[in-house]
């Protein structure tokens, strides 16, 4: 029984990953003020990009690759929503069209297969030593994958860089009130390309965490939708890191408990109800039920410098 | 250039355009060291454009601004911040959720080891709070404290960053008649400390109070700059306006007729939830002007959207002609007679994308003449709005521009014509003047006493004291939404009404004058 509890919160942590990665991401978006919802779709080029850097140099390479890409991806949502100031929605939401066809058409270009690509290496596990030979912890957290240790020290990184540091207080000044923070000398602007890129650092990270971490292919569609379920985990998390976190191992939860009623073959509740689980709390998490939440007051809004 | 020396600050031939518009045409404007220089103009005269070209928030397109005589170009805030320049905006640069100490030192944040040193800095705010006299709590998120606490902070800040020159724009506008007499205290001490300050305003008895010098814009253009004390009132409104200014509106003894209104006991919450109204109860009679004086926030916005419909009451009664209204739903208040002038013209009173024919028809859209069963009479809705456009005297090229095009004493005539041209019994005017030129305010004003004269009732909320207490017949003052007292407008006085829109009851505020006696 505590086995199986055990294999329950290590695989809670390991779906979770993703997720934690993105809405880090989000959130810095979101803190300065611009509205990401590209981050699946950046999420899903990263999981490809990380998968081909692996096949033809090696998995390393490929999660380097996948988090330089998701910056370049997150760079022209930057341009578009923060210099030309188009709609944040729908150029993300043409990001996310346009991640769907280029893996698709690049995977059956260079692999030749329309559904997955071959397997390639993944990053392996690493073994926390000491910390693995502890009953139950050892079990839960002692080995995994290297991007559940990577997400769980950047939400701690994000917090210090968000809530410590001036740059941090910067950040939010921005997203709340740009034209305060314009007043005091801060390039809005540029604390905006900042945070937007970097919000593309970290779903790219996250789309390498889906092809060599969980798995060690690429598969069509791979992010099937985590981008927002990350957003709804930063809402959830009122826009703080740890908030998100604590979101993100719901989510993972609901994930792990689906998969182990399944191998389990556990029928009193049908599997499609615990597959629907995690985006029922989405929708819940987004609706305000869960808590209201207030997110950033510019959140969304381009900043123009000059108004009558 | 030697002479320049004594100047703080000097801007020559600034000329700034905005498409369509010239917002500055070649003022000059100079500072002397340690003086108090009003910066006069009527609403969009272009005073604040002026400043945000010294500030670096726009950058001129032309002109040469001269900081202590040395040439700089201000391109963004960080270059006027350097050279000792501080502007206090007329609408707070304060970021909400953040802390007093967090906003203070945004921008400029001591740190250690790359974290902010709290703790430095929270010293540092106590420090210059002390060494100014300027009472903050460091801790205090800036959306929990009072707007004039906030203004302490809106200083404090420039005061951090090493202004030794002060733009203060509007400074007065959101204070109680104490509450600017502290500041004027305060304005006097930083100058003893060698500051100088330009302070921006459309108020003349501010500027005889408190300015050694005074520049006079109008439409964008330099009047003149004069020693303050060297002009009267009345002369300073001539040159702000261009013309002879009516400062006392003349207007008979109201002969109220039966109560109109009724309200008891209301009480509503605001958009954060948390209870707006609490208890207020007053009413309104025919032929009478009903004024409500407080400080912006304590419940007049809830207030008016409750009595027209916008808002939902949590209890309290509302009585309307002798019936009470249940369940207030804009379009019955609106068929029954109730008329409002929205405090938000451009959110609420007019759809800015729609012609002004269009605007002046909304309500009664839907009824004859304008509408038949099926369609628009567009015909008989274009005559209508000529009419009206003349009879309001509305400056327009013609009734197909969009009202955004309109001037905002324009845009605030429409509505007037609007809401006027439906007889209603009851008038709900919510800031019907704010941040208009003189030239509508006269205009409205008169409008509003006709209408008072044609025995309608009229609610007026104002945040200009000055105009309620040239307009109504009775004032009521409402404080953190209750309705604190209710008096003739002959027993009210600015100091009276000052203090108890700070919360103090009338009797205390006479009770006070006893004791003076």
């Amino acid at each position: 029984m505590l086995a199986s509890l055990a294999a329950l919160l290590s695989t809670t942590l390991r779906m979770a990953t993703p997720l934690i990665l993105a809405s880090l991401g989000g959130m810095f978006s979101e803190s300065s003020g611009v509205i990401n919802i590209a981050l699946e779709g950046i999420m899903l080029i990263g999981a490809f990009t990380a998968m081909a850097g692996s096949y033809f140099v090696g998995p390393w390479f490929g999660v380097l690759a996948a988090v330089i890409v998701g910056m370049l991806v997150a760079l022209v949502h930057a341009i578009a929503s923060i210099t030309f100031r188009a709609d944040q929605i729908v150029t993300a939401t043409a990001i996310n069209i346009f991640a769907t066809g280029i893996t698709g058409f690049l995977l059956r270009l260079i692999f030749g297969d329309a559904g997955q690509s071959p397997s390639v290496q993944d990053v392996g596990t690493w073994t926390l030593p000491g910390i693995n030979k502890i009953p139950f912890i050892g079990d839960v957290i002692g080995t995994q994958i290297p991007f559940v240790y990577i997400a769980l020290i950047l939400v701690a990184v994000s917090y210090w860089v968000l809530f410590k540091t001036p740059f941090g207080l910067r950040l939010r000044s921005v997203g709340e009130h740009p034209a305060a923070a314009d007043s005091v000398g801060i390039n809005v602007f540029k604390m905006r390309y900042i945070a937007v890129i970097m919000s593309g650092f970290f779903a790219g990270l996250a789309g390498a965490s889906l092809s060599v971490g969980l798995l060690d292919l690429f598969v069509k569609n791979m992010a099937s939708g985590r981008g927002f379920i990350a957003l709804a985990a930063m809402i959830f998390g009122k826009w703080t890191p740890h908030g998100a976190l604590m979101a993100a191992l719901l989510f993972g939860f609901a994930d792990a408990l689906q998969m182990l009623a399944q191998t389990l073959g556990l029928t009193f509740v049908p599997r499609q109800f615990l597959l629907m689980a995690p985006y029922i709390l989405t929708i819940l998490a987004l609706a305000g039920v869960v808590g209201r939440s207030t997110p950033p007051a510019a959140d969304g809004e381009p900043y123009i410098k000059e108004e009558v | 250039m030697t002479a320049s020396n004594e100047l703080a600050v000097e801007m020559k031939g600034i000329t700034k355009r905005f498409p369509g518009v010239l917002a500055n045409d070649n003022v000059d404007l100079q500072l002397k060291h340690g003086e108090i220089h009003a910066l006069l103009g009527e609403n969009g005269a272009g005073k604040t454009t002026l400043m945000n070209c010294l500030y670096g928030f726009l950058e001129a397109d032309e002109g040469d601004i001269f900081i202590n005589g040395e040439k700089v170009k201000v391109t963004n805030p960080n270059v006027a911040i350097a050279h000792g320049i501080g502007m206090v905006h007329q609408h707070f640069m304060l970021v909400p959720p953040f802390t007093v100490t967090e906003n203070i030192v945004l921008g400029g944040e001591p740190s250690k080891n790359s974290m902010i040193d709290y703790k430095k800095a929270r010293k540092e705010v106590e420090e210059i709070s002390e060494q100014y006299g300027l009472q903050v709590d460091p801790d205090a998120k800036v959306q929990d404290i009072s707007v004039g606490m906030q203004q302490r902070v809106e200083i404090l800040k420039a005061l951090y960053k090493g202004a030794e020159i002060l733009i203060l724009d509007e400074p007065t506008a959101v204070l109680t008649p104490q509450e600017v007499e502290e500041l004027v205290s305060i304005m006097e001490s930083l100058t003893d400390e060698g500051k100088s300050i330009i302070f921006i305003t459309h108020k003349l008895k501010e500027v005889k109070a408190i300015a050694d010098r005074v520049t006079v814009i109008r439409s964008g253009k330099w009047i003149d700059t004069i020693d303050t004390n060297s002009a009267t009132t009345n002369e300073l409104a001539n040159m702000m306006v261009g013309r002879e200014v009516i400062l006392e509106l003349e207007k008979e003894k109201a002969q109220p007729g039966e109560v109109v209104l009724e309200v008891e006991d209301l009480y509503a919450k605001n958009n954060r939830d948390l209870m707006a109204l609490n208890g207020a109860s007053f009413s309104v009679r025919r032929g009478e002007i009903l004024g409500i004086a407080g400080v912006d926030g304590n419940g007049q916005t809830e207030l008016t959207e409750v009595l027209t419909g916008l808002r939902k009451k949590e209890s309290g009664t509302i009585k309307f002609k002798g019936r009470e209204i249940k369940k207030p739903q804009t379009k019955r208040l609106f068929e029954e007679g109730i008329s409002h002038v929205p405090e938000d013209r451009q959110r609420r009173g007019l759809v800015m994308d729609f012609s002004l024919y269009e605007n002046l028809i909304l309500g009664r859209h839907d009824r004859k003449p304008y509408a038949s069963k099926f369609k628009m009479n567009y015909k008989t809705v274009k005559n209508e709005a000529r009419r009206l456009i003349k009879d309001f005297d509305v400056r327009t090229p013609n009734e197909v521009v969009k009202a955004k095009s309109l001037s905002g004493g324009n845009q605030q005539k429409l509505i007037i014509a609007r809401e006027f041209d439906r007889e209603p019994d009851l008038l709900v005017a919510a800031q019907p003047t704010r941040g208009i030129d003189v030239g509508a305010i006269e205009y409205i004003h008169e409008k509003l006493v006709e209408q008072r004269n044609n025995n309608k009732a009229i609610l007026l909320l104002s945040l200009e004291l000055d105009e309620i207490l040239s307009l109504s017949d009775r004032i009521a003052v409402i404080y953190e939404g209750e309705i604190v007292d209710i008096l003739d407008v002959e027993d009210a006085t600015e100091e009276k009404l000052g203090l108890m829109m700070a919360g103090a009851e009338s009797e205390e505020v006479e009770g006070g004058n006893d004791v003076g006696r």
